[in-house]
């Protein structure tokens, strides 16, 4: 029996966003995760980018499933996902010029994450518009939530403050959003630099297994 | 099978072709966004050091190119801007290097006062260690602020250097090196400006 629509969208949510996330179970694309993760905003810029990426990737393959000859899709991916990550990035440049600056070359190195070839592969050459749609966005959303994660921890122990610089997104009536956590907070240096993202995914995905096997029955 | 051919040609021409066209659209579209987000960067960082009370010309346009690797840090041509008011010389803005930090290059722009005092410098990007060395940001720290005011007779030459190395110059907890060599490219530029002051305004923007 085919399975109803509603439940294969349900599926489709529960995998990218738990079950099968990108940050926490797949474990790819962890160059921009480390990379970029040292505040939330950062994070939820790349994030939001990524999605974007996603669904545009994810849309553009699956309404071509039908027309590309099986033995060439990568090259045909790896071409659109180049120009669809280009376009972001001229946007990004266009609209959001001071949020570029601080993502700079990790906008084009979406271009490299292995999630959006991996879903295009995976997911959008096999499955209807729809359903791909879906996939990219619930999947960009699973990316997304471990990258805010994992910047408010580390922008939490490393500087004291919570979405610091949100005005970079937000404009200028966003600078109220910025929560000094702890006053006259010395920093911890070990959570900014790089080991500090080993540390803190390493927690998350921790948490997320110990959540796991405490729902499943015993 | 040479059909077969024939359709994998075209669809990797067509993608080629799709691909191409919206970089290309993209980019045409959001170009002139992109220069004007780009002046306005830069218009904002100059403002930040020479106030825009004090001159009244194109500042991003009146550009002159400078290469010399001794004093402003890189084999690379460095853009100075020049303020002028009333067609008045009143300092001159540069885009140089301190290329022995830390980690490597820091980009600065360092502004000059006509007489020779430093109207303020701010670094523009460096990879410096964060939470140590980064405090040379103007966000991070006032300690960049603290140049704005001095000239090469004050202090003399021996006052040009961190406290450890007998000057007047705050070193950080934990970094020397990136503030030493912050104080270093200032001094530099400083007796770049002296020893060209004549042909840094008087020659045409480039």
């Amino acid at each position: 029996m085919p399975q109803s629509i509603t439940s294969q969208y349900i599926e489709i949510t529960q995998d990218a966003l738990w079950r099968k996330n990108v940050g926490f179970v797949q474990l790819i694309g962890l160059c921009p995760l480390m990379a970029v993760t040292s505040t939330v905003i950062n994070g939820l810029g790349l994030g939001i980018a990524t999605m974007l990426t996603l669904i545009a990737t994810n849309t553009v393959i699956s309404l071509m499933r039908g027309v590309i000859p099986d033995e060439v899709r990568l090259p045909v991916f790896v071409i659109l996902i180049a120009a669809i990550v280009t376009v972001i990035e001229v946007f990004t440049k266009a609209f959001y010029y001071d949020l570029y600056l601080i993502l700079g070359i990790y906008i084009p190195l979406i271009v490299t994450n292995c999630a959006v070839i991996g879903r295009a592969e995976a997911f959008a050459f096999k499955n209807p518009v729809g359903q791909a749609i879906l996939d990219g966005f619930m999947t960009g959303m699973g990316f997304t939530v471990a990258l805010v994660l994992l910047g408010g921890i580390r922008e939490l122990l490393g500087y004291g403050t919570l979405f610091s610089q949100a005005e970079l997104m937000f404009g200028e009536s966003a600078r109220v959003l910025t929560v000094t956590v702890f006053e006259h907070y010395r920093g911890f240096l070990l959570a900014i630099l790089p080991p500090g993202a080993f540390f803190g995914l390493a927690l998350l995905i921790a948490t997320k297994n110990w959540l796991d096997r405490q729902a499943s029955p015993r | 099978m040479v059909k077969q051919i024939i359709k994998v040609v075209l669809v990797l021409t067509l993608s080629t072709i799709l691909g191409t066209g919206m970089v290309v659209f993209s980019y045409q579209w959001t170009l002139p966004r992109i220069i004007a987000n780009e002046r306005m960067t830069l218009l904002s960082s100059l403002n930040v050091i020479i106030d825009k009370e004090h001159y009244d010309n194109d500042l991003t346009n009146d550009v002159r190119h400078f290469v010399d690797s001794d004093l402003l840090g890189t084999t690379e041509p460095v853009m100075v801007y020049r303020a002028r008011k009333n067609g008045q010389p009143v300092a001159a803005v540069f885009n140089s290097v301190a290329p022995d930090g830390y980690n490597g290059n820091i980009y600065l722009l360092i502004g000059i006062y006509l007489d020779g005092r430093v109207a303020g410098v701010r670094v523009t990007a460096h990879q410096e260690t964060p939470a140590l060395g980064d405090k040379i940001e103007a966000k991070r720290s006032p300690w960049i602020l603290g140049f704005a005011g001095h000239s090469l007779t004050d202090p003399l030459e021996t006052g040009w250097k961190v406290k450890k190395d007998g000057g007047i110059f705050d070193q950080f907890t934990g970094a020397t090196i990136t503030p030493r060599s912050v104080v270093k490219a200032v001094r530099n530029n400083l007796v770049f400006f002296q020893q060209h002051r004549q042909q840094i305004f008087e020659t045409p923007a480039q």
